[in-house]
């Protein structure tokens, strides 16, 4: 997989299993239905579809994705091409692969540091807590990380930002509550060439994606990222809570419009919520899940894998 | 592109239009079309199942009233049913004979707990109680700085002890110190939990069994997905909730969530959380929820605001102007500064039905500061230049350009479009002058 970051941190013990165990309830869920479904019922018929629609829409995958994967099946249905379970269960894996591969991953030069990442999303999806993640991943790789408390609205952010940096050991630059976040990021910036920094990761105030004025105020960090360097922000990431819905799709659509996003982080997959609107997200908009969060330790963010993600779900 | 419930049903609706009978066919045709709405809208499938089921069962045993258009009967019932799943009438909170009544905020991570304390606390106190503030999130870094901050924006007191890293203790000492002082009500903010970490869902049981709060609100996300029913469920099975608080419902994800849960769990919506604003928390109406979803509009909401904002004489006075031909810019400016005094376009607009006039108009069109412009062009005329438009010639519209910090362009865009409204205002009755004023926000710079 190739990923800003170069490959997932490997040394780590057991990170496949800790995917898969975060996996589990989707996996649980949705292959162990399907399974049942197909069992007992060589033929598929107009029922095993209808039920198969379900499984797909309660796992909040969306009503066009779900149809897309469906009307692949019925074609090879009526082709004849297609007549248990097994079969079934191959078109349908195949199917939400070539959905989940079909994205842009377009690669990034690292080249010249500092690399920039704006991170942005809804309120409440664990956005701050993501950067932390992060930055503990970076900088176990030797990078030099700086982190810019780029919210400077919601109550508290900065210091919550503030505790992230000394459990990383990476140094935060913030001003003052309600102060313009560009400011910020342009001290961040600034800091970050005048002193070798690797990356930038800059955390944003959650905004609903309805609220025109608070999009323009990402359009101008921007622009101010762009200023300070060129070229920049390198990664906008967007960070989705597991357990969106299909406003999923619409938070992704007009983010990626006005900010520019380059990738999904999934957050809270630990829980029994699937995240299926990133398959209706990556078909449509083809935008890469990146990243898994999978608790709330610093250790919890793991490389997101098409191919892994498809695996643990039908292993 | 629909993206709500509203839109959905109403394009299912507009199918039913010129039908001249209910019968079983076209009705499963439009109870597709609902299941798939209400699926597009984050309804949980079996809610949906549920739902349409009763639909059907209530629209096929009804007598065809002659009154009624098939359509309009169909609109009737689904709506009386979203109504009754949504909870009947509005629920209160309950108090406890024994002072402080304690009320718990649980719910999972990031669906705005803390945020939504400040709001609850503010609205107590504005009802006459003295509310008392703790967290006993002591796992997210800075969520009690968090809520500390929210108590000072407020200007309400909050318990805290930075020295305590027990949620037990920092709750049974909250109680203590509201009773020594007075306070009637302790609100507690929870740490979000996921509904399958088994240590911290025994962690809440055991506050509730000590504190025995009189209400436990789950507090969730309007943008939750099919994963809302087994939160909720799981939630109330180990704490017995007593209401729920929707946040986020500014977005434009609604109602999906509201109904998964409130059939889930049996329990009321109490509250809803509309803005950022500390004030932005509204009591839920189920009614006007339904009526909203069915594409109705949010109309009483929006008029209980506009008699806010507007005195009787104003809009007299107003009505008066526009049937006389008087409109001039002042009066125009005067509207928008009226218009905005009743809160975000956006949010004016969400209350709107999406039909007719509004049907074009999204909330994420809509910018407040096109407002800004217009009546800066506006000020930057003179008095004779706002009575009577026709003398701005070139001249005068470039510094007016000048003036306002616009262009020329703008102010062209701005006087079109004003006398534009005047022809459509001229003969235009009452009834139409809040329409009209809505149609009329399409402003100069969003049509470039």
């Amino acid at each position: 997989m190739q990923t800003l970051f170069g490959p997932p941190p490997e040394s780590k013990p057991g990170l496949l299993d800790r995917f898969k165990k975060a996996m589990k309830s989707t996996r649980e869920t949705l292959v162990t239905r399907v399974e049942n479904l197909v069992q007992g019922k060589k033929e598929i018929d107009a029922s095993v579809l209808e039920e198969l629609e379900e499984i797909l829409l309660g796992a909040d995958v969306g009503m066009t994705t779900t149809q897309e994967v469906l009307d692949a099946v019925r074609l090879r249905v009526s082709r004849g091409q297609m007549s248990n379970s097994e079969d079934l269960k191959e078109v349908i894996k195949a199917e939400l692969q070539r959905i989940l591969e079909s994205t842009e991953n377009r690669e990034i030069s690292t080249a010249n540091p500092p690399v920039v990442i704006l991170v942005v999303g809804v309120n409440g999806t664990g956005k701050t807590t993501t950067i932390g993640k992060l930055a503990h991943l970076l900088s176990s790789q030797n990078k030099k990380v700086l982190l810019c408390a780029g919210d400077t609205f919601r109550a508290a952010a900065a210091e919550q930002l503030g505790i992230w940096g000394e459990r990383t050991g990476c140094e935060v630059i913030h001003q003052k509550p309600g102060a313009d976040p560009s400011a910020v990021l342009f001290d961040a910036l600034t800091a970050a060439k005048s002193r070798n920094y690797d990356y930038v990761i800059a955390d944003t105030a959650g905004r609903l994606h309805t609220k025109v004025n608070l999009m323009a105020e990402l359009e101008k960090l921007r622009r101010t990222s762009d200023r300070v360097i060129p070229g920049s922000p390198h990664e906008v990431l967007l960070v989705m809570d597991a357990t969106t819905g299909q406003n999923g799709l619409q938070q992704a659509r007009l983010f990626t419009e006005r900010s520019g996003v380059t990738g999904i982080v999934l957050t809270k997959l630990d829980g029994t919520a699937k995240g299926g609107v990133v398959l209706a997200i990556a078909r449509e908009l083809k935008l890469p899940i990146r990243y898994a969060g999978i608790g709330e330790q610093k250790d919890d963010l793991v490389a997101f894998d098409a191919n892994r993600f498809i695996e643990s779900l039908f292993s | 592109m629909f993206e709500n419930l509203t839109g959905k049903l109403q394009q299912v609706f507009k199918k039913l239009r010129g039908e001249g009978k209910l019968t079983e066919e076209n009705m499963s045709e439009v109870l597709r079309d609902i299941r798939m709405a209400l699926l597009e809208a984050d309804v949980n499938l079996q809610v949906v199942k549920q739902f349409t089921d009763q639909v059907r069962a209530k629209a096929l045993g009804q007598d065809v009233l002659n009154s009624f258009s098939p359509a309009q009967q169909v609109i009737k019932i689904v709506r009386d049913e979203l109504v009754e799943l949504l909870g009947g009438s509005s629920s209160k909170l309950k108090f406890t004979s024994q002072s402080p009544t304690v009320i718990f905020l649980v719910g999972l991570q990031g669906a705005g707990k803390t945020t939504t304390v400040g709001k609850l606390a503010r609205w107590l106190s504005k009802g006459g109680h003295h509310p008392l503030l703790v967290s006993v999130d002591v796992y997210r870094p800075a969520a009690r700085e968090q809520l500390a901050v929210v108590a000072k924006d407020i200007g309400l007191p909050v318990f805290s002890d930075p020295s305590s890293n027990s949620p037990m203790d920092l709750a049974v000492a909250a109680r203590n110190y509201a009773r020594s002082k007075g306070h009637d009500v302790l609100l507690v903010d929870t740490a979000g939990r996921l509904h399958v970490d088994e240590t911290l869902m025994t962690e809440l049981v055991q506050l509730q069994s000590q504190l025995q709060p009189a209400e436990i609100l789950f507090v969730a996300d309007a943008m939750t997905g099919q994963d809302a029913i087994r939160s909720a469920e799981e939630f109330h099975r180990k704490l017995a909730l007593t209401g729920v608080i929707l946040t986020k419902l500014d977005g434009d994800a609604r109602g999906g969530a509201a109904l998964s849960i409130r059939n889930v769990t049996g329990q009321p919506i109490k509250f809803v959380g509309i803005g950022e604003k500390y004030d932005n928390l509204e009591i839920f109406h189920p009614d006007r929820m339904a009526s909203r979803i069915l594409g109705m509009g949010d109309m009483l909401t929006l008029i209980e605001k506009a008699g806010e904002v507007v005195s009787r004489e104003q809009a007299e006075d107003m009505q008066r102007k526009l049937r006389q031909d008087g409109f001039s810019l002042e009066d125009f400016s005067e509207q928008i500064r009226q218009a905005r005094k009743m809160g975000p376009l956006s949010q004016i607009l969400s209350m709107l039905p999406s039909i007719g006039p509004f049907q074009a108009m999204k909330a994420s069109d809509i910018d407040d500061r096109e407002l800004v412009r217009v009546e800066a062009m506006i000020s930057s005329m003179t008095l004779r230049e706002k009575s009577s438009p026709q003398i701005i010639n070139g001249s005068r519209r470039k510094r007016i350009a000048r003036g306002s910090g616009t262009s020329v362009q703008e102010v062209n865009q701005l006087l079109k479009q004003f006398d534009q409204v005047r022809k459509m205002m001229r003969g235009a009755g009452a009834r139409a002058l809040l329409k009209r004023q809505m149609g009329k926000m399409k402003l100069p710079a969003m049509s470039q």
